[in-house]
C-alpha cells in the first residue's frame, strides 16, 4: 500500500528497442518450402517468372530475427500496454467485458478459415449468425433491415451519408438538398462523413438546456436539408426530450433522420430508434455488444434502416429462403453506398450475436440499468471531491450512462489540468480517462463511463484515485504536472509532430531526418 | 439460487441496493427520468431466451458455426480480395494477448507498447513498398483506393481519376462510393482504361487518349486484380506525370519480396491490402488497407488517417510515439478535416508487424518465390486439361484466369462438381467480366503443395470430361 492507501503499482519497463534495430544478418523467423520436387523442372527459374524490369534486386530492409526473438519482442510490447489491465472507464467507448468464449471460437477454422466467396451452402453457419443478429437488432431498434459491412461507427455514419445521397438522387433533388444538420455534441464522425459524402454541414450549438433548441433546428431546416445526424443521449449524459419533435421537423421538410446510437448502453431495452421516428441508426458492435475495442478495430458499425431506405443499401443482405436455407442477396444501385468489401467483420458479428444470446432481453435491460446505476453512483462520490464539478451543473436531473465533469476549479486553484490528471492516473494502474471530443464546451473536461462490467469496488478505487490526485494537486502539484512516474517512459511531449522536418511515421524517415543513415 | 450474470459484477441485489442508497433514489427507473414516458417503448422485446451459461452458449455457437465448411477441410483456390496464406502461429499468439486485444486509447506513456507496434507496422510496410510516410491502416483496400483518389483530387484540383477496366468489382464499388454523384460539388469522375486482350495489361494507347489536364490521378494495380504483373508500370507513371497527374498503385505486399516496390517505378501513392500479412480470411472479415507515400508535405497534409510518429518526452533522449498531423483528422477538425477516420483495423496492424518481422527480407523473397512456382505450376497443369484455356499464361503472380469455354460447361457447374471432390474452385468471373467468357480466377499460394495442385488437375479433368 502507498501512503494514500492505494495499491502499489509500477508498469513493466522493458526499454525495448524497435524491431528494426534488432536481430542479426542471416537469421530467419519463418521458412517457406523451396524444394518442391520437380517444380523447377516444370516452371524453370523462379526469377524468370517475373518480367526482368520488375524483379526486386535489393531486398526490403526488414529485420532479420529468429521466431522466439519476434515473439518475445511483441510480448514485451504487450506488457507495456495498460488499457483494460487496469480499470478503464473510457467514456463514449463503453468498455465491456469481451467474453473469451467467442474469442476462442472465432479463431477456429470454421470462422477464421472461411473465404467470403465460398458457395453459400458452405457458409450456412456464418449466414445464420448474421441473420440472427439482424433480427435481434431489428427487435432492439424497430428498424427493418441491418447490414454489417461498415468497418466501424464512423464508417456506418458514412454509409448513412451515402444512403442519404442515393435516396435524394433517386428523387432528383440531390442538387437542391445539399445540407446535413448535426449538433455540436454529435460525434465528429457525423459532420466529417457528411462532408466527405459531399454535403455542407450545419452544426447547431449547445444551448442552455444541454442541447440545441427546437427553434434552432426549425431555423436550420429547409428544402435544402438532406438529413439530420445526431447522437442521443450525448456524451455529457443529456437526453434530448424533444427528439421526436426534431425528427418531425426534419421529416416535414423532406429530410432523413439518422440516430448515431453510439451511446446506446443507457437506453437499450427502453427505447426504439424507429419508434422515435428515425429512419436509420447505427450500433457499435465493438463497444455496446461486447466485442473488443482492440485499440481501434476490427470493428463493426451495424447500420439499420427503415424499409424505405433499404433499397438504397448496396451491402449484401442475408435472407432466409422458404426452405430454411440462408442466402446472400446483393441489392442493385451498386457503387453508390458500398463502403467496404464483403459482408463485414465476421468475427465481430459473431461476438455481438453471442453477447446478445448470453444476455437476452432481460440481460440487456439489466446492463442498461447497471450502467445508469453505476454512473450516478460515481457522480455522488465524484462530486464530493473538491475541485470536481459536473459539466452543465444547472442541469440536475440524473444523467444517463455517462456524465461529463470539469476539473476547471482544480486547475484554477492549483494549475493542475485535466491532461495532468490523466497522466497521473496511469501511475496508479488506472487507464487515463477520456476528456472530450472536439469542441470542448466544458473547461478541463473528463468523461468516465462506468458501464455494467466493473464492480462497485473497481468504481470506488477509480474514484479514490481521482480523489488522491486532486489532493496531490494541492500538496505537491509538481508531482502531478510531471506525471507519469511509474510508466515505461515519461510524459510524451510530442514536439515536432506537425513539423515536416521532424515528424517520422517510419524508421527510415526518422533516420534520414536525424542523420542516422548508413 | 443466485444467478448474477457472469459478465456483470454489479448484477447482485446487494450491489444494486448499495448504489441506489448512495444515490438516494428509490428505484432504478427513477434514474431514467430524462427520458419522456412517451419515448419508452410499449412493445415487448422478443430476443430469444438467454443462454446464460457458457456451456449452453458454446454448444449453440459451435452447432451453428459448425455448419460452415472451410478452406482447411477443403482445398480452396479462392482469392480475389481475400487470400489464403499461411498465418504464422505467433501472429495469433501476439494479437490475442489481452493487453493488445482490449486496449483502449490510453496515454503515450501507458500504452507505449501498442503505439510502438503500430510504428513498427508502418516502418516495415514502408520498407516493402519503398515509401517513407505511412498511415495507420484503413478499413480495406477499397477504402484505401477511395481515400487516395480524394487525396489526389485535393492535391491537383482535378476531379477525374483513371482506373483499370479490369478491377475488382467490389473494390471499384467502394471507390465509386467515395467518389459521389455528379450533381455534387467535389464529385470525382471515375473513367476506365481498357486492357490489351493479348496480355491483360493496361492498353497504353487508350490511356494516352484519356490523359488530359482534368485527370488527377492514374490508378493501377500490380499485380492486377486478375493476377497480371504490369510490366509497363514505369511507362504508365511517366505518362501520368507528363499529364500532371498523380500515380496511385495498388499492390499485394506478398509480391514485394520478388517484385520491385512501387516507388521504384514512379508511384506517388501506394495502397493495398494488409490481410495477407498474417491475418486469417475470417470470411472476408480479415480485410484491411494501407496508404503510403513519399514523406513530402504535399502528400502528408492530405492524409485522412492517424499517423504514429517517433517523438520525445519530457526527458532528454527518451523515445516515444505520438500522432503526427492529428489536427487534420476528423477527430481534430470535424467536417474541416481530411475525409474522416475512426476505429479501423488497428489490432491487425500489430499482427501485420509481427508477420513482417518474422518473415524478414529472406522470408518475403522465399514466400514470393514459393507462390510464383506453385501458381505457375498450377497454370501449366490446368492449361493441359482438355477444353481448358488460359488467356494469359505468363507474367502473373499468385492468381490467373482459367477459361472453361472449351469444356462447354459453365463455371458455376464446374465449381459445384468440384465441391464433391472437396475442392473450392476459383472465383467465377463470368458475370463480372463477360468478355472473358466462362472463366474463373484461380489463386495458388504457399499453402498449396504440388500434390494439392495435382489433385485439382485430376478433379478438373474428371468434372469436365
Amino acid at each position: 500500500m502507498t501512503t494514500n492507501g492505494l495499491r502499489k503499482y509500477h508498469a513493466a519497463v522493458w526499454d525495448e528497442p524497435l524491431v528494426m534495430e534488432m536481430g542479426a544478418p542471416g537469421r530467419r523467423g519463418q521458412l517457406f518450402p523451396v524444394d518442391e520436387p520437380d517444380l523447377g523442372s516444370v516452371v524453370g527459374d523462379t526469377s524468370d517468372l517475373i518480367p526482368e524490369s520488375l524483379r526486386r534486386g535489393r531486398p526490403a530492409e526488414l529485420p532479420e530475427l529468429s521466431e522466439p526473438e519476434v515473439l518475445r519482442h511483441y510480448l514485451h510490447l504487450s506488457q507495456e500496454v495498460l488499457g483494460m489491465m487496469g480499470i478503464s472507464l473510457f467514456g463514449t467507448c463503453t468498455m465491456k467485458y469481451n467474453p473469451r468464449v467467442t474469442e476462442a471460437l472465432t479463431r477456429q477454422p470454421f470462422v477464421a478459415g472461411t473465404h467470403p466467396d465460398q458457395d453459400v451452402e458452405t457458409l450456412q453457419g456464418t449466414l445464420e449468425v448474421i441473420h440472427g443478429l439482424d433480427r435481434m437488432l431489428r427487435d432492439l431498434t424497430g428498424m427493418d433491415q441491418f447490414v454489417f459491412q461498415p468497418g466501424g461507427g464512423a464508417d456506418a455514419a458514412f454509409l448513412h451519408a451515402t444512403v442519404t445521397r442515393a435516396y435524394h438522387e433517386a428523387r432528383g433533388d440531390l442538387a437542391q438538398r445539399r445540407e446535413i444538420i448535426t449538433t455540436a455534441q454529435a460525434h465528429p464522425c457525423n459532420p466529417a462523413t457528411a462532408a466527405a459524402a459531399g454535403f455542407e454541414v450545419i452544426t447547431l450549438p449547445l444551448e442552455e438546456k444541454g442541447y440545441a433548441s427546437v427553434e434552432a433546428l426549425r431555423a436550420a431546416a429547409s428544402e435544402r436539408t438532406a438529413a439530420l445526424m445526431v447522437n442521443n443521449p450525448d456524451d455529457i449524459g443529456i437526453y434530448n426530450p424533444h427528439i421526436k419533435e426534431w425528427v418531425d421537423i426534419v421529416h416535414s421538410v423532406g429530410g432523413l433522420c439518422f440516430y448515431d446510437t453510439a451511446n446506446f448502453n443507457g437506453v437499450m431495452g427502453r427505447i426504439r430508434a424507429r419508434e422515435l421516428g428515425f429512419d436509420a441508426c447505427m450500433m457499435m458492435l465493438h463497444k455496446t455488444f461486447g466485442a473488443p475495442k482492440a485499440g481501434g478495430g476490427p470493428a463493426v458499425g451495424a447500420y439499420g434502416c427503415s424499409e424505405d431506405l433499404a433499397p438504397y443499401l448496396t451491402a449484401p443482405v442475408v435472407i432466409r429462403g422458404d426452405d430454411g436455407a440462408f442466402a446472400i442477396e446483393v441489392p442493385e444501385h451498386a457503387g453508390s453506398t458500398q463502403v467496404r468489401e464483403y459482408l463485414g467483420n465476421i468475427p465481430v458479428i459473431i461476438k455481438a450475436y453471442s453477447w446478445l444470446r448470453a444476455l437476452g432481453a432481460a440481460g440487456v435491460k439489466e446492463a442498461a440499468d447497471l450502467s445508469l446505476l453505476a454512473n450516478n453512483y460515481m457522480e455522488t462520490r465524484l462530486l464530493q471531491i473538491p475541485g470536481v464539478s459536473k459539466g452543465l451543473p444547472h442541469l440536475d436531473e440524473y444523467r444517463m450512462e455517462m456524465t461529463r465533469y470539469s476539473l476547471g476549479e482544480l486547475t484554477e486553484e492549483t494549475g493542475v489540468t485535466t491532461v495532468d490528471v490523466a497522466n497521473r492516473m496511469v501511475d496508479y494502474g488506472v487507464d487515463a480517462f477520456w476528456m472530450s471530443h472536439e469542441p470542448w464546451f466544458i473547461p478541463e473536461p473528463f468523461t468516465p463511463e462506468a458501464g455494467e462490467m466493473w464492480s462497485v469496488e473497481d468504481l470506488d478505487y477509480w474514484i479514490d484515485v481521482i480523489a488522491a490526485i486532486c489532493e496531490e494537486a494541492r500538496t505537491d502539484p509538481e508531482l502531478v504536472k510531471t506525471a507519469p512516474h511509474n510508466q515505461p517512459i515519461h510524459r510524451v511531449v510530442g514536439s515536432g509532430l506537425d513539423d515536416p522536418d521532424r515528424w517520422a511515421t517510419t524508421w527510415r524517415a526518422y533516420r534520414r531526418k536525424n542523420g542516422l543513415e548508413g | 439460487m443466485n444467478r448474477a450474470h457472469p459478465y456483470m459484477a454489479n448484477s447482485t441485489e446487494e450491489a444494486k441496493k448499495h448504489m441506489l442508497n448512495a444515490i438516494g433514489a428509490a428505484t432504478v427507473d427513477d434514474l431514467f427520468e430524462q427520458i419522456p414516458d412517451e419515448h419508452i417503448t410499449s412493445r415487448r422485446f422478443g430476443l430469444p431466451e438467454p443462454l446464460a451459461s457458457e456451456v449452453e452458449l458454446k454448444r449453440h455457437l459451435t452447432g451453428v458455426l459448425g455448419k460452415n465448411e472451410h478452406c482447411e477441410d477443403n482445398l480452396s483456390f479462392l482469392g480475389g480480395g481475400t487470400w489464403q496464406h499461411h498465418v504464422p502461429a505467433i501472429c495469433d499468439e501476439i494479437w490475442t494477448r489481452s493487453e493488445f486485444l482490449t486496449s483502449v486509447w490510453g496515454t503515450g506513456s501507458s500504452d507505449l507498447g501498442r503505439n510502438q507496434a503500430w510504428f513498427e507496422f508502418a516502418s516495415q510496410l514502408g520498407e516493402l513498398v519503398g515509401m517513407e510516410f505511412v498511415g495507420l491502416p484503413v478499413y480495406s483496400w477499397g477504402a484505401a483506393v477511395g481515400h487516395s483518389m480524394r487525396m489526389a483530387t485535393r492535391m491537383t484540383g482535378r476531379g477525374r481519376i483513371l482506373v483499370p477496366a479490369l478491377m475488382d468489382p467490389q473494390r471499384l464499388d467502394v471507390a465509386r462510393t467515395y467518389a459521389g454523384f455528379p450533381e455534387q460539388e467535389g464529385h470525382i469522375e471515375i473513367a476506365y482504361v481498357g486492357y490489351d486482350p493479348a496480355t491483360g495489361r493496361l492498353d497504353l494507347v487508350d490511356l494516352e487518349s484519356r490523359l488530359d489536364d482534368g485527370v488527377g490521378a492514374v490508378y493501377f494495380e500490380n499485380p492486377g486484380y486478375l493476377g497480371v504483373i504490369e510490366d509497363q508500370a514505369a511507362e504508365i507513371a511517366r505518362m501520368a506525370r507528363a499529364a500532371g497527374a498523380e500515380t496511385i498503385v495498388g499492390v499485394d505486399p506478398t509480391s514485394l519480396g520478388v517484385i520491385v516496390p512501387p516507388s521504384d517505378y514512379g508511384a506517388d501513392i501506394a495502397v493495398g491490402t494488409t490481410q495477407p500479412l498474417g491475418i486469417h480470411m475470417n470470411g472476408g472479415g480479415g480485410v484491411g488497407g494501407f496508404i503510403a507515400t513519399r514523406d513530402e508535405e504535399r502528400y502528408a497534409r492530405e492524409y485522412p488517417t492517424l499517423q504514429v510518429s517517433l517523438t520525445d518526452t519530457t526527458h532528454e533522449g527518451e523515445r516515444a510515439f505520438g500522432l503526427a498531423l492529428f489536427q487534420q483528422s476528423s477527430y481534430g477538425s470535424r467536417e474541416d478535416g481530411k475525409d474522416w477516420t475512426g476505429n479501423s483495423v488497428y489490432l491487425w496492424a500489430i499482427a501485420n508487424a509481427a508477420y513482417m518481422s518474422v518473415l524478414g527480407p529472406a522470408g518475403f523473397e522465399e514466400l514470393g518465390g514459393a507462390i510464383l512456382r506453385r501458381s505457375h505450376y498450377a497454370a501449366r497443369r490446368l492449361a493441359a486439361v482438355p477444353g481448358v484455356s488460359l488467356p494469359w499464361r505468363a507474367g502473373f503472380f499468385k492468381e490467373f484466369v482459367v477459361g472453361f469455354d472449351g469444356t462447354g460447361i459453365p463455371v458455376a457447374e464446374i465449381n459445384r462438381r468440384l465441391r464433391d471432390h472437396g475442392i473450392f474452385g476459383g472465383r467465377d468471373l463470368s458475370s463480372d467480366f463477360p468478355d472473358l467468357g466462362q472463366s474463373a480466377l484461380y489463386c495458388v499460394t504457399e499453402v498449396h503443395s504440388r500434390a494439392d495442385i495435382d489433385r485439382l488437375t485430376a478433379a478438373l479433368e474428371e468434372v469436365t470430361r
